[in-house]
């Protein structure tokens, strides 16, 4: 059977982040928190083939409870079950924490109803790390295929996927054995709209809560940030750059204005490194 | 003696390497000679070092004793003729256990994040993402080097100082172009030693079917002199078109912001910013872009800005070396016309 983990993560919204002009902190009130987008595409790909070959989609979280939001958001979009790790022993987890968690709770799923596909988003937009989900795949020893771009074949019967992925200048077309793990790109599935069963089902859906002592048996060295070892330095606000000329066309004339610009515009000496 | 090493990962890809990796191995350099000035006794060294995975490679370990590796630990199998995962997270995670490097650089590429995850969970250390500065903290005595990692964070509203203190490698991912290719020295001596490869039958469970060259450059963005890019300004896709002129005439390539990658109006390919690509021109022309500090993050080291924008208070002004206040669909069309005619009188 057909059965798909997809890990999603909450995130602000980074378009509308503001910084405080007078304090230089992150103004966060009214940010709105949003599923990350690359997740969504992931869920979405899940959906796809879940339709197509029946079986079931279980999301899995960690975060607050606030994120049981976007848990239902996902229940929504067409799976069944939901699962949000959540305690305040796994907070101020970095990359590497995080990974150990979700590695546990999937190797719980999987103990449960065997996977066949686990899906990630290529990164959270918050962090933009890509680093979760090849962590994960280590911990899991299940192979990973990153910047998913288009799922070409599921095969549960052969144990076999075959999926398309984007590098900066190439596509490749990879063939793998079951279980895989993808980090995906946007394009690997459309956002579907709701059915109005699984709206409605949204609506009421409870994610199953797996907290710090049960059901997953955790080495306690290895989450939060206890098991984090980077950990923020300080923070700083970027520089502020001096503004250069102001040239206006009102003033001058489109044709002086640019004549005056490329009059100024220096190129440095060219010196090639990429032949 | 004690060694203290600072790494660098090679990135090649049928014989060529990417260049992001020439670009750290200045970084690594920098990092060794803060290092040397804290060093307590004679009796430790520091010394930059490369690993190199492949397949009839060797060649490239001169090129990167040439920019700046002191060492080369080469790696050749046909398992690893073409880069894969697994195999290629399976020898560095080897190479770093044998040698303990105390800094690991790796490009932020595609391929270098697809293996930096990996190979950093492997070895249970940490990892930061997309550093734009690093230096060696001001500690007088240390058992070894502390990496502050500095990184761009919240849209680019924040830069985060991240250190990994109780664990070994401390690696840091950095993107193309955040710092320059460090000078060729031709006749640097280096040393190359070769390493067995560990081979896992297991990690055929994947397999490559096909490699498709989208295009023999790419968009290659990072690596354009020149760079014409549009924001949410142009009003509309179409605006790329004009742009694509502007560029064309110029010798140069097209880039856009994130929101209007997000609306569709052009592919992600040419996105700049900290989600798309950080670029190095030496000439950069921002069209109605109002200037969001996600997209400065990754334009901030161009040589030269020209920003136009009709709103004189735009923030991108505050970065542009010179700016034009005016509508782009007046200013754009006049640049052409003025570009081609100073190149017309310029072939006579």
């Amino acid at each position: 059977m057909f059965h798909a983990v997809v890990a999603i993560k909450q995130v602000p919204d980074t378009t509308n982040i503001r910084i405080d002009p007078e304090t230089g902190n992150l103004v966060r009130a009214g940010v709105p928190a949003i599923l990350n987008p690359y997740d969504a595409h992931a869920l979405a790909a899940a959906v796809e083939w879940k339709r197509r070959l029946g079986g079931i989609v279980t999301i899995l979280s960690m975060g607050p409870p606030s994120f049981a939001a976007s848990i239902r958001e996902g229940i929504e979009l067409g799976a069944d079950r939901g699962i949000l790790i959540s305690a305040r022993q796994f907070s101020g987890a970095d990359t590497l924490a995080t990974s150990y968690v979700l590695a546990k709770a999937i190797e719980k799923i999987h103990s449960e109803e065997p996977v066949s596909v686990i899906f990630f988003g290529k990164q959270a937009i918050d962090g933009d790390t890509a680093q979760v989900g090849p962590g994960v795949s280590v911990r899991l020893d299940v192979p990973v295929i990153t910047y998913c771009s288009k799922i070409l074949l599921i095969d549960c019967e052969q144990n076999e996927i075959v999926v398309q992925r984007k590098a900066e200048n190439y596509t490749e077309i990879i063939r793998a054995a079951l279980p895989v793990l993808l980090t995906c790109e946007k394009e690997v599935s459309k956002i579907p709209f709701a059915s109005l069963p699984d709206l409605v089902r949204s609506l009421r859906y409870e994610p199953e809560i797996w907290g710090y002592e049960e059901p997953l048996e955790l080495d306690r060295d290895k989450v939060g940030s206890k098991g984090s070892p980077t950990i923020v330095f300080k923070t700083a606000t970027p520089a502020q750059t001096e503004a250069g000329e102001l040239i206006y066309c009102d003033a001058v004339g489109v044709a002086n204005a640019v004549k005056k610009v490329l009059e100024r515009t220096e190129f440095r000496s060219a010196t090639r490194v990429m032949e | 003696m004690i060694l203290h090493r600072v790494w660098v990962y090679i990135e090649q890809q049928g014989g060529r390497v990417h260049p992001v990796s020439w670009e750290l191995l200045g970084v690594a350099n920098d990092l060794a000679k803060q290092l040397k000035t804290k060093i307590g006794s004679a009796n430790e060294k520091v010394s930059v070092e490369c690993v190199l995975l492949g397949n009839n490679i060797r060649t490239l370990a001169r090129d990167a004793i040439c920019f700046g590796a002191e060492r080369v630990y080469l790696v050749e199998h046909s398992a690893l003729e073409q880069y894969m995962n697994a195999p290629y997270c399976k020898n560095v995670t080897a190479l770093a256990k044998k040698y303990a490097p105390e800094v690991f650089l790796i490009g932020a590429t595609n391929l270098g994040r697809d293996l930096a995850g990996a190979v950093a969970t492997s070895l249970e250390t940490g990892l930061t993402a997309d550093c734009t500065e690093l230096v060696i903290d001001e500690v007088d005595r240390i058992d070894h080097p502390l990496l502050l990692a500095t990184r761009p964070a919240f849209g680019g509203n924040i830069l985060a100082t991240i250190v990994c203190r109780e664990r070994l490698p401390q690696m840091a991912s950095v993107r193309p172009r955040v710092f320059p290719v460090p000078p060729k020295s031709d006749n640097a001596v280096g040393e190359v030693i070769t390493e067995k490869a560990v081979i896992d039958f297991r990690d055929r469970r994947v397999e490559l079917v096909e490699r498709i060259q989208i295009d023999q450059e790419g968009v290659n963005l990072e690596y354009a002199d020149i760079i014409v890019s549009g924001g949410r300004g142009l009003g509309d896709a179409s605006g790329f078109k004009m742009l694509k002129d502007l560029a064309d005439v110029l010798g140069g390539k097209v880039g856009a912001t994130r929101p209007c990658v997000d609306a569709g109006w052009i592919a992600y390919e040419h996105q700049v910013g900290q989600t798309g690509k950080t670029v190095r021109p030496k000439l950069y022309i921002a069209a109605g872009i109002s200037g969001a500090l996600q997209h400065k993050v990754g334009t901030q080291n161009a040589d030269f800005i020209i920003a136009i924008n009709k709103d004189p208070h735009a923030p991108i002004f505050d970065m542009a070396d010179v700016g034009i206040v005016g509508d782009l669909y007046d200013v754009i069309p006049e640049m052409i016309a003025q570009v081609r005619q100073q190149k017309e009188s310029e072939s006579l």
